[in-house]
């Protein structure tokens, strides 16, 4: 089926040759059956389905008819002969593997024999193996060392006879020292390394493995620039520096010495200018976690709430947004508030364990926040009016810096011994690779070095940010230098941008604005910065306006962690579907939002968010109401949206018009304004 | 990225393709049919699925089809690859995709089938292929993809099944066959789909996977399914159904993907190859037209990237209630 050349018509003697072939294997076939259907399991029924297996290894039903004569030929057997009938089998195996060495069939029947126990002959399997992998014929020897199947039965030997991580290490030293292009030993030394550092076997300490490993790498990846192997193994190595022993770090809101003031019913009014007035008719407002892995076990026995605040036992934590998974990065409670005073509020995490990251990282040491609130009760009149995103922004404020700076610096939870290491590995890899001539790997590498260095660097060092320009060069380099891939440097490019904005109060002020018609909140402004994906959101959780408008989004992936966001804008970007915005329903306080000008409609056959939405297939039942299956998606983002007031889908190719307006008027009866109009109430 | 007009690019020959099907399907005493006997479910699969995407699967009698299936069916419920064969879960997939792409699927006993499947659950949440053990992920795919479709889910145990599927992802973010298997195309799909179906693709590193996956297009245009291999048009469906599931397409240059697959085409005779100039089968032109059709190209028919059959069989199936 793969590797065969066309070929022209063929001439009449090959047509007959190959007719007789054809009949004499179904002949063949035939007998076999027969022998099978009726539990013949003599020598020359068992002969017959070994000829048959040696012209043809992938008929699988032979392979169980040999299974199944072996288990009848073992029960009446002497114990004499136990061997020399699952020698046999072995012998069988080693014929079809010379006709197919990447059959199923095969290798799968000589685990079944060894796994007998039986077996006299296992400590020669991997002499047997490593036989295979010593090959003279190149062809054959390249087919060999990538050949999965024998990877497979040498991790299975391995297992079987007990032989060490340490020994198997060896080997694919030995593998790779006699030919770097060989990913599948990679591969393998990349398994058994994470094993011996997790038992903290000798000789195998993060930091003496990790100094070891780059400079073997070294020696593939400068030599041989073109092959993939090294580079991926390098990659995986890097991202070991950075995150093996890493403790969870989290970034909240409220965050640590904030002042928090929740305005009334009548929301967005009130005198206040702080851009920590969190708007609440309900007298509740999110406590939000951002992790920065994935964790689970976040209750409300793994984070206690210190204050007067009654009715907050048992507080129900939420991940966002995969509520089924229990496992997220980001985590959401609401608190309730229920006096006029001023209320200080201290949140402890790590007391007790539970918290546990998915790469098994426990959240083990204390770690606390604590933040006031209080109630603005001066209640003004609602905002009716339509909310423009291009009016009524005023500048930003010297004196609101301050209280910026500690919403934007991520404590680390704990104190990081490995730390001084990992950051010297780090620097000594810059160091190589600024001395490598220009090559896709070269820069692709040195961009996520320099990156890596970044997080290393605390949010307080005046040195923070000194890198990104040099990484969004990169990223420029490498999308005219591997135009191919031009997307995935953008995507890379956007998200050192956003980490570039978010580096500094001096540089996120640049983007911060208020608004006067909603009086003053906080609005961050990241349009018209051709980003093509949203990052670095740990830092901007008290934003409660966002304009991404005017970028080259196809997806609010991300956007989910954005639980105080009551205004967003979305418009002039290129997303397709509504499935593409389905974060968007987890954003329970957004007022107002703007997608309109994007590609939403139905000329794309093709979903590429389908299966990313958890509320796809296997919850087919959640549409309750009869709901047009083309409105399906945009009703799963719309119908969470409780308040939303006002709504733009202007310049899609969706179908607008009267049918959809009195849908989404259906789904959403708080809406106010529809693509710029008022809808009559 | 670049975009290529359709008259560089070539075009797709569909009624030689057809036509090929049509004529392979009625060649079973050839030496390649003949070798082949033991797999012609999935075959028929291929064949069908093909013809349903380019809108001809009306060209078939569908009581023939229908009844050979039947045919083999095992006593133990599961589906062998040809009549007289002994059942395996590959084959009870291909011909529960069949039977969908018919609308045919409730001549079944639902019950029998999905117990045959189900049985193949191990404690650690894997899945056997057959009574005789053999433990792969796309067995894991095929159980959760087949009880899907036969809207009978709940007869595993889903958590083991995603937790024996996370246990088999490596640090390159790819999955292998079973724990410590190096990654590879296919198993990538069938893992990425069975979570996909699952509602668990949060258990994805989509940015190391996608980047992983769309490594392999190669200097032809064509993908590969690991690094320095050849490239193939059977990862035109494996690579990129996993690059759409994890909404990671656009890192890869679509047209000239599309541009391989063209190339890869007999247009004498219909049926397209693994590599240009090589021979043609069913299994590619299958392969081939499924990528075009994950590549929007016209005369295609819109296919699912997790089920691997048309959106339309796909919507009629979920969206209907009767559950198992």
């Amino acid at each position: 089926m793969h590797g065969r050349k066309r070929n022209a018509a063929s001439k009449p003697e090959e047509d007959a040759a190959s007719a007789a072939e054809a009949l004499e294997l179904r002949l063949l076939q035939s007998q076999f059956m027969s022998n099978h259907h009726q539990k013949i399991y003599t020598k020359e029924a068992i002969q017959l389905s070994a000829k048959l297996q040696e012209i043809n290894p992938e008929a699988y039903t032979a392979w169980n008819y040999r299974k199944l004569a072996v288990e009848y030929n073992l029960d009446s057997a002497d114990p004499s002969l136990v061997n020399s009938i699952l020698d046999k089998e072995l012998e069988v195996v080693e014929n079809a593997l010379k006709r197919n060495l990447k059959s199923y069939g095969a290798w799968y029947h000589r685990k079944w024999v060894l796994s007998k126990g039986q077996c006299s002959s296992l400590d020669k399997e991997l002499q047997l193996l490593n036989k295979y992998q010593k090959l003279d014929d190149e062809i054959k020897k390249n087919l060999v060392l990538r050949n999965f199947h024998l990877w497979n039965y040498r991790r299975f030997v391995v297992e079987l006879t007990k032989t060490s991580e340490q020994d198997e290490l060896q080997h694919t030293t030995d593998m790779i020292n006699d030919n770097f292009s060989n990913y599948s030993a990679w591969h393998n030394r990349s398994v058994l390394l994470s094993s011996l550092v997790a038992k903290k076997a000798d000789g195998f300490m993060p930091k003496e493995t990790i100094r070891r490993e780059f400079d073997y790498v070294h020696n593939a990846i400068f030599t041989e620039e073109d092959d993939q192997s090294g580079w991926f193994y390098y990659l995986w190595l890097l991202d070991q520096t950075v995150k093996m022993e890493t403790p969870l770090r989290a970034s909240p809101w409220p965050s640590d010495g904030s002042n928090i003031i929740l305005s009334g019913p009548g929301c967005f009014n009130g005198s206040s200018s702080k851009f920590t007035t969190y708007c609440s008719e309900s007298g509740s407002f999110p406590l939000i976690l951002y992790f920065d892995q994935a964790v689970s076990g976040v209750s409300s026995s793994t984070v206690t709430i210190d204050s007067e605040l009654k009715s907050n036992e048992d507080l129900v934590w939420e991940p966002v947004p995969e509520k089924n998974s229990q496992v997220s990065c980001v985590w959401v409670a609401r608190l309730k508030f229920d006096r006029t005073e001023p209320v200080k509020v201290k949140v402890s995490l790590g007391k007790s364990r539970g918290i546990v990251s998915s790469t098994g990282c426990n959240l083990i040491t204390p770690y606390e926040f604590v933040f006031t609130v209080h109630i603005d009760d001066t209640v003004g009149e609602s905002q009716e009016g339509i909310i423009s995103w291009t009016d009524g922004f005023d500048s930003w404020d010297a004196q609101s810096s301050k209280d910026l700076n500690s919403l934007i610096t991520l404590d680390q939870l704990e104190v990081d011994t490995g730390f001084e290491w990992r950051k010297q590995a780090i620097k000594i890899e810059i160091e190589q690779f600024r001395k490598l001539p220009d090559s896709k790997f070269g820069k692709l590498n040195l961009a996520k070095l320099l990156m890596a260095e970044e997080t290393m660097i605390s949010d307080d060092d005046a040195v923070k940010g000194v890198h990104y320009k040099e990484i969004l060069q990169l990223y420029n380099d490498l999308m005219a230098l591997d135009s191919w891939h031009d997307q995935y440097y953008k995507d890379e490019h956007s998200v050192a941008l956003l980490r570039k904005v978010t580096s500094s109060t001096e540089s996120l002020t640049r983007h911060l604005f208020r608004n006067r018609n909603m009086n003053s909140i906080v609005c961050l402004r990241l349009n018209n910065l051709t980003l093509s994906r949203i990052a670095a959101l740990e830092k901007l959780l008290f934003v409660q306006m966002l304009d991404l408008s005017h970028n080259e989004l196809h997806s609010a992936e991300g956007l989910e962690a954005m639980q105080l966001l009551c205004c967003l804008n979305l418009s002039h970007n290129r997303i397709k579907s509504f499935s593409a915005l389905h974060s968007l329903r987890h954003l329970k306080q957004l007022r107002v939002l703007d997608v309109s000008h994007n590609h939403i409609g139905c000329k794309h056959p093709v979903d590429t968010t389908r299966y990313l939405c958890s509320s796809s297939f296997s919850n087919s039942g959640e549409t309750g109401r009869k709901v047009p299956s083309k409105y399906r998606d945009t009703y799963l983002v719309l119908r969470d949206l409780m308040k939303l007031k006002q709504f733009d889908i202007r310049g899609n190719d969706l179908i607008a018009g009267e049918e959809f307006s009195s849908f989404v008027r259906q789904v959403v009866p708080t809406l106010v304004w529809l693509d710029g109009n008022k809808l009559a109430s | 990225m670049s975009s290529t007009s359709s008259s560089q690019m070539g075009q797709l020959v569909a009624d030689k393709h057809v036509r090929y099907i049509l004529m392979a399907e009625k060649k079973k005493e050839s030496l390649e049919s003949v070798v082949m006997d033991h797999l012609r479910m999935n075959g028929a699969y291929w064949g069908l699925t093909t013809l349903d995407l380019l809108d001809k699967l009306g060209t078939v009698s569908e009581d023939e089809v229908v009844s050979w299936i039947m045919t083999c069916q095992h006593e133990s419920g599961g589906f062998a690859g040809n009549t007289g064969h002994d059942p395996h879960i590959l084959y009870t997939l291909s011909a529960v995709q069949i039977l969908a792409l018919f609308d045919k699927i409730n001549i079944l006993d639902v019950g029998k089938v999905s117990s045959y499947v189900a049985g193949l659950q191990n404690e650690d949440g894997s899945f056997s292929g057959d009574m005789w053990g053999e433990i792969d992920t796309r067995f894991s795919y095929i159980a959760i993809c087949c009880l899907s479709l036969l809207k009978c889910l709940d007869k595993i145990n889903v958590e083991k099944a995603v937790e024996y599927i996370v246990s088999c992802k490596n640090l390159d973010g790819g999955f292998g066959c079973t724990p410590g298997a190096e990654s590879h195309a296919g198993q990538i799909f069938c893992c990425v789909g069975a979570l996909a179906i699952t509602g668990s693709l949060h258990h994805v590193d989509k940015d190391l996977l996608g980047w992983w996956l769309c490594e392999r297009q190669t200097k032809t245009g064509g993908l590969n399914g690991r690094p320095e291999k050849l490239p193939d048009v059977c990862y035109s469906w494996w690579v990129l159904s996993s690059l759409i599931m994890i909404d990671r397409v656009h890192w890869i240059d679509k047209a000239k993907l599309a541009k391989f697959i063209l190339d890869c085409q007999d247009l004498d005779n219909g049926g397209i190859s693994d590599r240009p100039e090589d021979a043609v089968d069913i299994f590619h032109t299958y392969f081939g037209v499924a990528g075009l059709s994950l590549l929007e190209y016209p005369g295609v028919k819109a296919i699912d990237p997790a089920y691997a059959l048309p959106v339309d069989v796909i919507n009629r199936i979920i969206f209907t209630k009767n559950d198992c």
